[in-house]
């Protein structure tokens, strides 16, 4: 029952999303085709273009051509590189899931220890500072923190590349700028649901068995904390997924978030068009997947 | 911590206003200055066009505060309303109303803003628009729960036997008990459309040159970040005590107001 009810608003969202990245394309202030090619163009790249892009046919059956062409996975033509978009996506799109998964790996090596590390220590300072810092320093927007680390580790100190992908270093500086926000979220949500289990009754018995504090910890109480951490993962990979944009464009890094920007830059719509599709699609995915991976890791769930 | 946000607060406000006696203009372009590190003349330094950096980080800020009010109080009128209906009738208008809240949020983050900014065009009315279309989804999902929760209570109930309208329910028997939940909902999103602001300047879908903006300003000083670090790090700086002093207080009113609210 659950899963079914899952289902159907996941199809809703999607036909929503699809309708939604549809119209954006008519958003543009006056004549879409004028503003993407520019007002030298000719009448007759114009008019090309138009039909190209069908914008001359009613609303309704544009979008009917649109899924049509979806379903067939064809995003259509990049206007000014003509290359297809689907090629393009299939070229960036891997790149951006290195950085995110990255990323997502960073988050949880380092948020999760230093949760368990801080619940572990509550009240201690060390607890007050690692809460402090996470708390705060989860606000530091990419934009700033990333420039901040380039500055540090490539420039003053060397150590890594710059920007671009020519060396497996240059992911570093991307990934951590990325996954930083991420480990602080992690390190308090592990901190809060461990600190939540960790009076309960079952969590004495396991001490008075005489079980070593390791296996207390992470054999018995982590497993009950991980819960709330599973939600949190899912619906961060599509922050990830949106703040990639920022990170990419700062560090040259050519994924979809680059796609995307650059996109913009040239008014090229329908690249623009594929890449907000794809990013969402990707999150409704992925939160589709962390709903019932939940429910399948509540044994209480399971049970019912 | 309270004194520390209060702070950092007054210090921006009193900033903007000795900027403004002083008549410090953003826009003096300075060719002797340009990327100059900063010294008694230019506190800040100066930026690529030997513009005043502290200048324009107090122009920029007025704009940012603007825009992150503006957006604030539109969102939360248009959220607010429509959560209140969802949340009052329930049913058909509850679902479709919150089928469309759902579409909304299957964007991450600020990818909807980044894709009505680019179609829209770069301007500040624009850039006002981008994050108003998908600024509203939160505070409808909020009050929504609310009047839910609200709409049950006796003090409504009775008011509805006694023959009140919706408007009156609404506005009168419901809202009230809501205020504080979005007062401290509204300090946050301050700190959040700020951040997006910035972050759509700085992707060149904001405020455009020349005016001073803090994401324009930081796009040009990743530029010229080898040779000027000094412009980086102190527009950064800015922009991170901003956000931090209004997140902070945003923890103040919280407490004050007595609010639970949950890490998402």
């Amino acid at each position: 029952m659950f899963l079914f009810h899952r289902l159907t608003s996941f199809f809703t969202v999607i036909f929503g999303v699809l309708l939604l990245t549809f119209l954006l394309i008519h958003l543009v202030p006056g004549d879409p085709v004028e503003v993407m090619l520019g007002e030298s163009a000719s009448s007759a790249d114009r008019d090309a273009l138009r039909i190209e892009l069908g914008l001359n046919q009613p609303l309704l059956q544009q979008f009917g051509t649109y899924l049509n062409k979806l379903a067939h996975a064809d995003f259509g033509h990049s206007i000014h590189t003509k290359a297809s978009i689907a090629e393009l996506i299939k070229t960036r799109y891997p790149a951006t899931l290195k950085l995110a998964l990255l990323a997502l790996m960073i988050g949880l090596v380092v948020g999760i220890p230093l949760g368990i590390y801080s619940a572990l220590k509550a009240g201690h300072w060390q607890d007050i500072l690692v809460t402090i810092v996470s708390v705060r320093l989860s606000a530091m927007p990419a934009f700033w923190l990333g420039p901040v680390l380039m500055l540090i580790f490539a420039v003053w100190l060397g150590w890594l590349p710059v920007s671009g992908m020519e060396s497996c270093a240059s992911i570093i500086l991307p990934a951590v700028t990325l996954g930083f926000g991420l480990s602080a979220i992690l390190t308090r949500m592990t901190r809060t649901s461990l600190l939540e289990v960790l009076n309960d009754d079952y969590i004495r018995t396991a001490r008075a068995k005489g079980l070593s504090e390791r296996v207390v910890i992470l054999r018995h109480a982590m497993r009950a904390a991980l819960l709330p951490i599973i939600t949190i993962v899912g619906l961060q990979m599509g922050s990830l997924l949106a703040g990639a944009v920022i990170t990419e464009t700062i560090f040259s890094w050519d994924g979809i978030g680059r796609l995307l920007v650059e996109s913009i830059e040239k008014r090229d719509y329908p690249v623009t068009q594929a890449c907000v599709l794809i990013v969402a699609l990707s999150y409704v995915v992925v939160n589709l997947f962390t709903d019932v991976l939940y429910k399948l890791a509540d044994p209480r769930v399971r049970v019912a | 911590m309270k004194w520390f946000s209060y702070s950092i607060l007054g210090f921006w406000v009193l900033a903007v206003i000795i900027g403004y006696l002083f008549r410090l203009d953003p826009n003096l372009i300075d060719l002797n200055m340009v990327l100059q590190g900063p010294s008694v003349q230019h506190w800040f330094g100066a930026d690529d066009l030997g513009r005043d950096i502290l200048a324009r980080v107090l122009s920029g800020v007025k704009m940012s505060v603007l825009v992150a009010l503006t957006v604030t109080v539109i969102t939360m009128v248009v959220g607010v309303s429509v959560g209140m209906l969802a949340g009052f009738y329930g049913g058909r208008v509850d679902s479709v109303l919150m089928q469309i809240t759902d579409i909304f949020l299957a964007f991450p983050g600020i990818l909807l803003a980044i894709a009505f900014a680019a179609v829209l065009g770069p301007g500040l009315g624009n850039l006002i628009l981008a994050l108003c279309l998908t600024g509203w989804v939160s505070y409808a999902r909020l009050t929504r729960g609310q009047t839910m929760s609200l709409r049950n209570r006796q003090h409504v109930q009775a008011a509805e036997s006694l023959g009140a309208g919706v408007p009156r329910l609404l506005f009168r028997h419901i809202l009230p008990l809501m205020t504080s939940i979005l007062v401290v909902e509204a300090a946050y999103s301050l700190a959040s459309v700020m951040i997006a602001e910035a972050s759509l300047s700085f992707l060149g879908l904001g405020i455009q040159a020349p005016n001073a903006s803090w994401g324009a300003m930081l796009r040009d000083a990743v530029r010229f970040m080898l040779v000027a670090p000094h412009y980086v790090l102190i527009v950064g700086l800015c922009l991170m005590s901003l956000i931090l002093a209004i997140n902070l207080g945003g923890d103040y009113l919280r407490d004050r107001l007595d609010v639970r609210r949950d890490i998402p």
